[in-house]
C-alpha cells in the first residue's frame, strides 16, 4: 500500500520536474522580465510532492512495513521509536530521498529569494537544477528504490547496524547533505551565469548567502560525525583520514576558497572565472564523494552495501555533469588581465585560495592514490594519517600566520604600516608558548610552531575586535575559532596519555601516577541488546581524586553485533576515556585508558566556526 | 597555450574517470579466489615455539599440508577446531596452525583447552606474513600438495562439506 503511494509520487515528481523544464523554456521566450506563476506554483508543488514522498517512507519505518525491501532490510520491529525514523535516512535509498529533498526546496527557495536577479539568469538556474533532480529521480526509481516490495512479506526486518543506533549519527547525515547537496544550487548558479552572461558582482551577492549557508551546514555535519566517531568507535581519536571522511572534506575546501574568493568578485568585480571554477568544482567534489561510497570501491567505516550498477549509475551521472559544465566553461572562459597588486587584500585572498586548493588536492590525492595504484599496478596500499599530518601539518604554520596578516590589509593598494604590531603579536606568542612548555612538558619543534602560529592567530583576531572601526564580527570570530580549534588540537595532541592493560574482576594495577580497580561487573537486558557493564575506579595518586567510569560491552540482537561503548568523563580541563572489551575464554578484560586533556575545546571551537558562518549569513541576508 | 592546457585538463579528467570505471569492474579488494592452482614457492613462516623459519624446505615431505590461519580470540576458529582436530588422524595431511595476531600464552590456552591438531605451530604476530597467502582475516586455510599447488581455499570456518571436500583431495 504504502509502496505504490511512494512509486506513485516519485513519477509525479518527475512529470513535475519535467513541466517546469519546459515552463521554464517557454518562459525565457517571453521579453518581459516577469516569471509565469506556475512555475512557482509548479516547484512549491515539486518540494510538497517530495517531502511527502519522504514522510511516506518515514511513516513505512515507523509501522514497520516490511512489505517494503529498504524497510525489512534497515528496520527492526522492536528498535525504539527514535532509530525507526533516523533509519529512513541511514540506509542508501533513504539518503538518496534526502538528497533529492535538498536539491528541490534549495531550487525553490533559490526562485523565490533572488526576485531582483535577472529572469533568465534564474531561469536557466531552474532549468539546470531541475535536470540534477532528475537525475536524481530516475536514479532513484530504476536503480535504489526506497519504495520496491518485497514478497512473501517478511514476518521480521533484518535491524539497523547497531553502530549506527547513536543520535549524533541520526543528525550527522542530514546536516551533511544540506551542506554538500545545497552546493548544487550554485553549480547550477555558475552555469546560468556563463550561459547568460551574468558575470557581475551582484551574481556573487545572488550566491553568496547559499555558499554560506551549505559552507555552515557542511562544518556542522563534518564535525558531528568526528563527535559520533569519538564516542562510538572506542579508541579515542576524531579523525581518521578514512576516504569517506575524506570525501566531506574536499567540498568544504572548495566552498571555503569559494567563501573568499567571492569577496573579492563582490567588492572588485575580478576573478569571476575563478569563482566559477570553484562554484563547479564544490558541487563535482561532492557528486565525486557520493561516487566514491556508494560505489564501494572505497573500504571504509561507512559501510554501504556494494553495488558496482550504482556505481556506473552515478559515474555516468558525474561524467555528463563534469563535461557539459567543462564545455560551458571552455566555450565562455575570457581571459582576462587582472591587475591586482602584489600588497593587497585580493592577493591575501588568492593566497587563502592557493592552500584551500593545496589542501584540496593533498586529500583528493591521499584518497584517489589507492584506487590508482590498484588498477594500473595491481598493487593494494592505503595512504594513512602518516601522510596527511606530514604533509600537511607544516603548511598549516604557513597558512595561520597569512591568515591572521590577511584581514589587516586593504583593497586596491595597502600600506605595509603594521610590521610593529606583528611583531608584537609574535612576541606574544612566543612568550605564551613557552610558558606552557616552561609549566606542562615539552614538545616538537614543529608543534611548537604550530602553537606559536595558532596564538599568532588567535591574539591577532582579539585584537581585532577592538581596534577596527568596522568590525566584521562573522570574520573575526571565524579565524578566532579556526585558530582556536587548531590551538586545542595541538595542545590535545601533545598532553595525552595512554595506557593499554589486562585486568581482571576485582585486580588492582598501577601505571605513572594512575591506579585501577576493576571493581564489578554488571549484566542487564534492554529491548534491543545485552549489557555488560564494568565498574572501574580510578585514582590519580598525584591529586588523590577518585573517579569511577563505566565502560559498556553491549551484545545486539539483530543483526547479532558486539559493540564496545566508550565511557567518557568530560569538563572543561580534559576528558577522561576509556573502553574495555572481553578476551574470548579468559576472565580478562582488555582495558584502554585514555586522558585527553581540552577535547570539549575542540568541538567548541568548530561550533564557533560554523557559528562565523552563520552570523556572516544573517549580516549578508540584512545587507541585501 | 590556451588550447595546450584545456586538453590536458580534458585529459586528466578522461584519466581520472576512466580509473573509476576500471575500478568498478574490478573485483572486490578480498577476493582470493583466483589464487586456486597458483603455486605458493616463498613460503616463510616464524615458527612458534623458537626462532626458526618455517619454509618450503619442510614441507616437501608432505604429500598434502592444510595451512590454517587462526587465533584464541576468534570465536569462529573454534567451531571448525573439531574438524581441524579429525582431519590431524588423516596419514597423508599435514597441518600448519599460523596463529594470527594472538598472544603466545592465550594461544597455548586454547590449545590446551581444545586440543591441538597442528603438526606445526607457526605465529604471525602482526598479520603480515598471512597477506601474502592472500589472508586478511581469519579463520582461513589453504591446501597444497608436494609440489606447493594450492588445491583449495576456504575463507571462513571449515564445515562439514569442507571436511569431506579435504578428504576427498587427499584420498
Amino acid at each position: 500500500m504504502l509502496s505504490n503511494f511512494g512509486n506513485f509520487i516519485l513519477f509525479l515528481s518527475i512529470i513535475l520536474s519535467c513541466l517546469i523544464i519546459h515552463y521554464s523554456f517557454n518562459c525565457l521566450k517571453t521579453s518581459n522580465n516577469l516569471i509565469f506563476k506556475n512555475i512557482y506554483q509548479l516547484s512549491l508543488l515539486q518540494s510538497c510532492t517530495i517531502l511527502l514522498c519522504f514522510f511516506t517512507l518515514i511513516a513505512a519505518f515507523i509501522i514497520s512495513d516490511f512489505s517494503i525491501i529498504t524497510v525489512y532490510q534497515n528496520s527492526h520491529s522492536l528498535k525504539p521509536f527514535f532509530y525507526k525514523i533516523s533509519g529512513t535516512w541511514g540506509n542508501h535509498e533513504g539518503s538518496l530521498l534526502l538528497w533529492v529533498i535538498i536539491l528541490t526546496i534549495f531550487s525553490f527557495l533559490f526562485l523565490i529569494l533572488n526576485k531582483k536577479h535577472p529572469k533568465n539568469y534564474r531561469l536557466y538556474t531552474l532549468i539546470i537544477q531541475n535536470f540534477l533532480i532528475l537525475g536524481f529521480l530516475f536514479f532513484i526509481i530504476f536503480n535504489s528504490n526506497p519504495f520496491s516490495a518485497i514478497a512473501p512479506i517478511p514476518k521480521e526486518g533484518l535491524g539497523l547496524n547497531p553502530i549506527l543506533q547513536d543520535p549524533a549519527l541520526a543528525i550527522h547525515p542530514p546536516l551533511l547533505y544540506v551542506g554538500f547537496v545545497g552546493s548544487s544550487i550554485y553549480f547550477s548558479a555558475a552555469m546560468a551565469s556563463m550561459i547568460t552572461n551574468y558575470s557581475n558582482n551582484l551574481f556573487a551577492k545572488s550566491i553568496k548567502s547559499w555558499v554560506l549557508v551549505s559552507w555552515t551546514f557542511q562544518t556542522l555535519g563534518i564535525l558531528v560525525g568526528s563527535i559520533w566517531a569519538y564516542y562510538e568507535l572506542g579508541w579515542g581519536g576524531f579523525w581518521f583520514w578514512d576516504p569517506v571522511e575524506n570525501a566531506s572534506l574536499l567540498p568544504w575546501f572548495a566552498m571555503t576558497a569559494l567563501i573568499h574568493s567571492l569577496l573579492v568578485l563582490e567588492k572588485r568585480n575580478l576573478l569571476y572565472f575563478w569563482t566559477i571554477i570553484l562554484c563547479l568544482l564544490t558541487f563535482t567534489l561532492s557528486v565525486t564523494g557520493t561516487f566514491l561510497v556508494r560505489s564501494g570501491i572505497l573500504n571504509s567505516v561507512h559501510t554501504f552495501a556494494n553495488d558496482p550498477s550504482r556505481g556506473v549509475y552515478i559515474l555516468v551521472f558525474l561524467s555528463l555533469m563534469i563535461f557539459t559544465s567543462i564545455f560551458f566553461l571552455f566555450t565562455k572562459y575570457k581571459s582576462k588581465n587582472d591587475r591586482i597588486n602584489s600588497n593587497s587584500k585580493e592577493t591575501f585572498v588568492l593566497i587563502n585560495n592557493w592552500f584551500m586548493l593545496f589542501y584540496l588536492i593533498t586529500v583528493l590525492l591521499g584518497t584517489l592514490y589507492p584506487i590508482f595504484t590498484d588498477i594500473l599496478f595491481n598493487s593494494k596500499i592505503s595512504v594513512g594519517p602518516p601522510f596527511y599530518n606530514s604533509v600537511i601539518t607544516p603548511v598549516v604554520i604557513a597558512f595561520l600566520i597569512l591568515m591572521a596578516i590577511g584581514p589587516q590589509t586593504k583593497w586596491i593598494k595597502n600600506k605595509f604600516e603594521n610590521l610593529k604590531y606583528f611583531l608584537l603579536i609574535s612576541i606574544f606568542a612566543i612568550i605564551i608558548n613557552f610558558l606552557i612548555v616552561f609549566f606542562f612538558r615539552s614538545y616538537s619543534i614543529i608543534s611548537n610552531l604550530i602553537i606559536i602560529s595558532s596564538l599568532f592567530l588567535i591574539i591577532s583576531s582579539t585584537f581585532d575586535i577592538f581596534k577596527k572601526k568596522i568590525l566584521n564580527f562573522p570574520r573575526i570570530l571565524s579565524h578566532l575559532s579556526f585558530g582556536f580549534l587548531i590551538f586545542f588540537i595541538g595542545l590535545n595532541h601533545n598532553f595525552s596519555y595512554e595506557k593499554d592493560f589486562n585486568l581482571k574482576l576485582g585486580e588492582t594495577k598501577k601505571f605513572d601516577n594512575y591506579e585501577f580497580v576493576l571493581k564489578d561487573l554488571e549484566f542487564s537486558q534492554f529491548s534491543n541488546y545485552k549489557a555488560v557493564k564494568g565498574k572501574l575506579k580510578i585514582s590519580d595518586l598525584s591529586t588523590n581524586e577518585e573517579r569511577t567510569l563505566n565502560p559498556e560491552i553491549r551484545i545486539f540482537d539483530n543483526p547479532q553485533t558486539l559493540t564496545y561503548e566508550a565511557s567518557i568523563q568530560t569538563n572543561f580541563l580534559r576528558d577522561y576515556y576509556l573502553t574495555m572489551s572481553n578476551i574470548d575464554r579468559s576472565e580478562y578484560y582488555n582495558i584502554k585508558f585514555q586522558k585527553k586533556p581540552l577535547m570539549i575545546w575542540i568541538w567548541i571551537s568548530v561550533i564557533m566556526l560554523s557559528f562565523g558562518g552563520f552570523l556572516s549569513l544573517l549580516r549578508n541576508a540584512k545587507n541585501n | 597555450m590556451q588550447k595546450t592546457i584545456k586538453s590536458i585538463i580534458i585529459l586528466i579528467l578522461v584519466f581520472i574517470l576512466g580509473i573509476f570505471f576500471l575500478a568498478l569492474n574490478k573485483n572486490s579488494n578480498y577476493d582470493t579466489e583466483h589464487l586456486i592452482g597458483n603455486k605458493l614457492l616463498n613460503i616463510k613462516l616464524d615458527s612458534f615455539e623458537n626462532n626458526k623459519i618455517i619454509s618450503n624446505e619442510d614441507l616437501k615431505e608432505n604429500q598434502f599440508t592444510l595451512i590454517n590461519f587462526w587465533a584464541s580470540w576468534c570465536a569462529p576458529c573454534r567451531d571448525e577446531h573439531p574438524y581441524l582436530m579429525e582431519l590431524s588422524n588423516e596419514n597423508n595431511l599435514n597441518i600448519i596452525g599460523v596463529n594470527f595476531k594472538d598472544k603466545k600464552t592465550y594461544a597455548l590456552k586454547f590449545l590446551k583447552s581444545y586440543g591441538n591438531p597442528y603438526d606445526i605451530l607457526a605465529k604471525d604476530l602482526k598479520g603480515k606474513q598471512s597477506v601474502s597467502f592472500g589472508v586478511y582475516g581469519i579463520p582461513e586455510s589453504i591446501l597444497i600438495d608436494n609440489k606447493f599447488v594450492i588445491k583449495k581455499k576456504f575463507i571462513g570456518p571449515i564445515n562439514k562439506n569442507d571436511l569431506n571436500d579435504i578428504k576427498d583431495i587427499i584420498k
